[in-house]
């Protein structure tokens, strides 16, 4: 089967699975959102200690929350259909604008941690299982234990005392130096310092998935009969290892890692919060402790559709890794 | 703690007829009792108040605009170096604004920013005594019914049409209707006339003692009626990219990140701002503001913008320097709230009993970690014309708490325990769970099991406010600039309204207490009104609907290369067009 036939019918399986799941999810959602105690004019008020009967009353009418509960969803919906995302109650501006200006931020966040993770993932795992059993493992083994269980924002904040606060490195938060407009190579030479410290504490847990399963997965592929033939032809090793033995060992990274976008965009928030990014977790968040429900709803509705968008990535990689997924 | 206090009361119909004797007033100055000089003290003629007059009908302070500002600004100057001109000051928020305009939000962070582009009529010094800005000479006369403010001329809006009164006007009038406290602050506003561009005169239905006092621009921002009238102010796009007479000009709000403003070249005040940027993060993470202030990326925070714990270690960071001044337009008080709809705290006596625990010295010194003040009273101690600092009835004494708790009935039983009880405490605030702790430790050694409920504004606030599924509360309670705006509301029976947060939520209902906020209220007379506040609370601390802790002292943390913004009663809040950097 052609390339191209392939894509279009995995992009029209996904597109009939879409629809419906992201249906499910903005009514699960907002029903769920339903049960926080407060709203957004109580925290409006809360935050600002003031309030009156009427001035509460006029954020609540502006937000549409005097409206009976299936009017709003209905209206929602409607809205949503038409690609129109609603106003944020909190800041009176449009969701779609304040999700946009945000989206970029997380993406390139998103995408460099990943890809930290997979290539220095891959990198290590592959270095373990050659030297299985060896001191280079056993050591690697140990950092990889160190990064699987200490919680990313703590490395995060421990990396701002050491490289930030301590030796002066690099900045401590933020995404770009403020007001410095630049353009072109300078603005991203400009951004690459503020993203080494927050990508690295996103990627370190997943570094040491990678790292792990990639071990493992070689590990079982060297020993298949397939090698031995290879060894046995006089391939130089690099070659064995690379292209006869790796390709094999990245299915089940692949699958993982595509599942874990969806993590990544849940421990963006952390991680956001850590190193003061301006990203899409940090707005989800925002969002729930201000009870600016379309705007959570907003990023959950984009988060779900990445997420989507991703599976068909993987589904796609796959495919090209191993041409027999597809007959399956 | 961000003013989560920061509410109005509602005032209006419940003035009783007492009727106001203006000729009778025999303070010639102020509220503000004499006090020796605050550090930038202008000239001596500038320490008394303008308005209130002997006699009088009018008593028109002959204050200077230029000598006004300039003696605030120069005097502290004498001594060191003249400012710079240039740089770029950064200072640090720990939430985002909600709008860069404080007219219809009162949240903090807008609150902090709102000044630098929309300018008040006043400003104040640390005692909260007027002093001029975009009104030059004011008066109030005897009766407290007629303010007359004389503007300045020459003062253009950013898109370069000219301020006049009439902008004054709308704004007020505005504000009687949009601003959260406005409706109170200005409910006996009755007319503001406009007889010439650069007068406004405010007629009042009844006197307002406080009103002189919420001018400031982060309480009373005075917006452009070209940009505002005929529009839902709420959803004004001027709120996200203002436009105003300020110091600053704004550049541009990256979402999520930070706001910057430039130089306004053509500002009244010619020589200044001395800044060429100002720039304003939000961090809302405290251990990311902690490192942002040791990294030097952050200038200047204030209402202690790092968390209290890590007050001590960055107070060894060479270049970091600490200020009180300049938190004075709003005073907290850290408090125990009763439910008195509660079974057991409907009781007087386990009230008192509870009162007798609590040691304010050592709640002061760890919860606050020694950055605040033991203070018994709803009134601030910083509130020094209205304070009393009388110590509580019932000083601490666990004796004495359990023999009450045994005189109400509530005898020790199984497991040693009288009763048990939840304990909310107002997540806002950074000592909150520490108090409650404390709190919690204390009374399980009278027999009192206390568990600590944790939970997010939204939920706090509506459990307390509109639930009323609360036993007792750790709670702050923001004074703002005066106890009739500040304090009232949380003891006057006709503030107990469900929905309504930092209302009188303890359902504490006294008639001689409502008599008495609500004479202060209206009374002209500083001396006067200064007793009615002592005698109420009197009576509140001896019947203890709630019990008040400490009043936290508020740090403004900036770097030694930061100067000139500490200068006003809000500080950081004012237009910081006298701050300056080094190089």
């Amino acid at each position: 089967m052609s390339v191209a036939l392939r894509t279009g019918q995995a992009l029209r399986r996904t597109a009939i699975q879409a629809v419906p799941t992201m249906l499910g999810i903005i009514v699960l959602c907002f029903l769920l959102l339903q049960l926080m105690p407060g709203d957004v004019a109580d925290v409006l008020a809360g935050e600002s200690g003031a309030a009156t009967a009427e001035s509460l009353e006029a954020i609540r009418s502006r937000a549409g929350l005097d409206q009976p509960l299936l009017v709003q969803l209905g209206q929602y919906l409607w809205n949503v259909a038409h690609f129109d995302f609603g106003q944020s109650t909190r800041f009176g501006t449009p969701v779609s604008q304040l999700i946009l200006e945000r989206l970029p931020n997380t993406l390139v966040l998103m995408l460099t941690a990943l890809g930290l993770a997979l290539g220095l993932g891959i990198l290590t795992g592959s270095v373990m299982a050659v030297y299985a059993g060896r001191w280079p493992d056993r050591v690697l083994q140990l950092v990889v234990l160190f990064f699987y269980s200490t919680p990313g924002f703590w490395i995060g904040l421990m990396a701002i005392v050491l490289f930030s606060v301590q030796l002066g490195w690099l900045p401590s938060g933020g995404s770009q130096t403020i007001g410095a407009e630049l353009t072109g190579l300078a603005a991203l030479l400009d951004r690459l310092p503020y993203l080494v410290l927050p990508a690295l504490a996103m990627a370190s847990f997943f570094i040491a998935v990678y790292a792990r399963l990639t071990r493992a997965a070689l590990l079982e592929v060297l020993r298949q009969d397939y090698l031995r033939t290879a060894v046995a032809k006089g391939l130089p090793p690099f070659v064995i290892y690379t292209r006869h033995a790796l390709r094999n060992a990245l299915i089940p990274v692949t699958t993982v890692a595509g599942m874990h976008l969806g993590n990544l965009l849940g421990g963006a928030v952390v991680v956001e919060t850590v190193f003061s990014w301006p990203g899409m977790g940090r707005l989800a968040l925002e969002a729930v402790a201000g009870r600016d429900f379309n705007v959570l709803l907003g990023v959950l509705l984009l988060s779900s559709f990445l997420v989507i968008v991703t599976n068909v990535a993987v589904d796609l990689l796959h495919a090209w890794l191993d041409p027999r997924t597809e007959a399956s | 703690m961000p003013d989560q206090g920061r509410r109005g009361r509602k005032r209006g119909d419940h003035v009783t007829s007492r009727e106001l004797r203006p000729e009778a007033l025999p303070n010639p100055h102020s509220e503000t009792p004499a006090e020796p000089p605050p550090p930038i003290s202008p000239p001596k003629e500038f320490t008394a108040m303008p308005f209130a007059s002997d006699a009088a009908r009018f008593a028109l302070s002959r204050r200077q605009a230029l000598m006004g500002a300039s003696a605030l600004v120069l005097a502290p100057r004498a001594l060191r170096a003249e400012p710079r001109r240039g740089g770029t000051l950064t200072i640090v928020l720990s939430s985002e604004p909600t709008s860069l305009v404080a007219a219809t939000t009162v949240v903090t962070p807008s609150l902090s920013v709102s000044g630098k582009v929309t300018e008040g009529l006043l400003q104040y010094d640390f005692d909260l005594n007027p002093q001029p800005e975009l009104a030059t000479e004011w008066s109030v006369s005897a009766d407290g019914l007629h303010y007359v403010f004389k503007l300045r001329p020459g003062v253009k809006w950013h898109d370069g049409r000219d301020f006049t009164s009439a902008d004054v006007a709308f704004s007020l009038l505005l504000l009687k209707q949009v601003h959260p406290r406005g409706r109170s602050t200005f409910a006996n506003l009755a007319e503001v006339a406009t007889p010439d561009p650069l007068t406004a005169e405010l007629r009042l239905s009844r006197p307002a003692p406080y009103l002189i006092k919420a001018l400031a621009s982060s309480e009373t921002p005075i917006l452009p009626k070209h940009i505002y009238e005929g529009t839902d102010a709420a959803a004004n796009p001027n709120n996200a990219a203002p436009i105003g007479t300020g110091p600053f000009l704004f550049k541009e709000w990256a979402r999520g990140s930070h706001v910057i403003y430039e130089r306004n070249p053509n500002y009244w005040d010619s020589a200044k701002p001395y800044l060429d940027r100002l720039v304003v993060r939000f961090i809302p993470d405290p251990a990311a503001r902690s490192a942002a202030f040791e990294t030097g990326q952050a200038d200047l925070g204030y209402r202690t913008p790092v968390a209290m714990a890590d007050v001590e270690r960055l107070r060894r960071v060479a270049d970091l320097r600490f200020e009180t001044k300049g938190n004075s337009y709003s005073f907290n008080v850290t408090k125990l709230e009763f439910n008195l709809d509660n079974e057991y705290f409907r009781n007087p006596k386990v009230r008192q009993a509870i009162a007798h625990t609590i040691d304010r010295a050592q709640i002061a010194r760890i919860a606050f970690f020694g950055n605040a003040e033991p203070c018994a009273s709803p009134i601030a101690p910083g509130l020094r014309a209205f304070h009393d600092p009388a110590p509580s009835p019932y000083g601490y004494d666990l004796a004495q708490a359990e023999k009450l708790l045994d005189e109400a009935g509530f005898r020790r039983g199984a497991n040693r325990i009288r009763f048990r009880v939840p304990l909310d405490f107002n997540p806002v605030l950074d000592e909150g769970r520490r108090v409650a702790d404390i709190v919690r430790a204390t009374l399980g050694r009278i027999g009192i099991a206390v568990d600590v409920r944790a939970q997010d504004t939204g939920s706090f606030v509506r459990r307390v406010y509109t639930e009323r599924d609360f036993a007792f509360t750790v709670n702050g309670l923001s004074n703002l600039f005066d106890p009739t705006v500040g304090v009232q509301r949380t003891y006057w029976s006709k503030n107990f309204i469900r929905g309504v947060p930092f209302s009188n939520c303890t359902n504490y209902s006294n008639p001689e207490v409502d008599r008495l906020l609500e004479t202060a209220a209206v009374e002209n007379d500083a001396a006067r009104r200064a007793e009615l506040f002592r005698e109420f609370q009197r009576i509140v601390a001896v019947e203890v609907p709630d019990i008040n802790i400490c009043s936290p002292t508020f740090l403004t943390i900036y770097n030694k290369r930061a100067h000139g913004h500490s200068l006003t009663a809000n500080g950081i809040e004012a237009s910081l067009a006298d701050a300056y950097v080094d190089a």
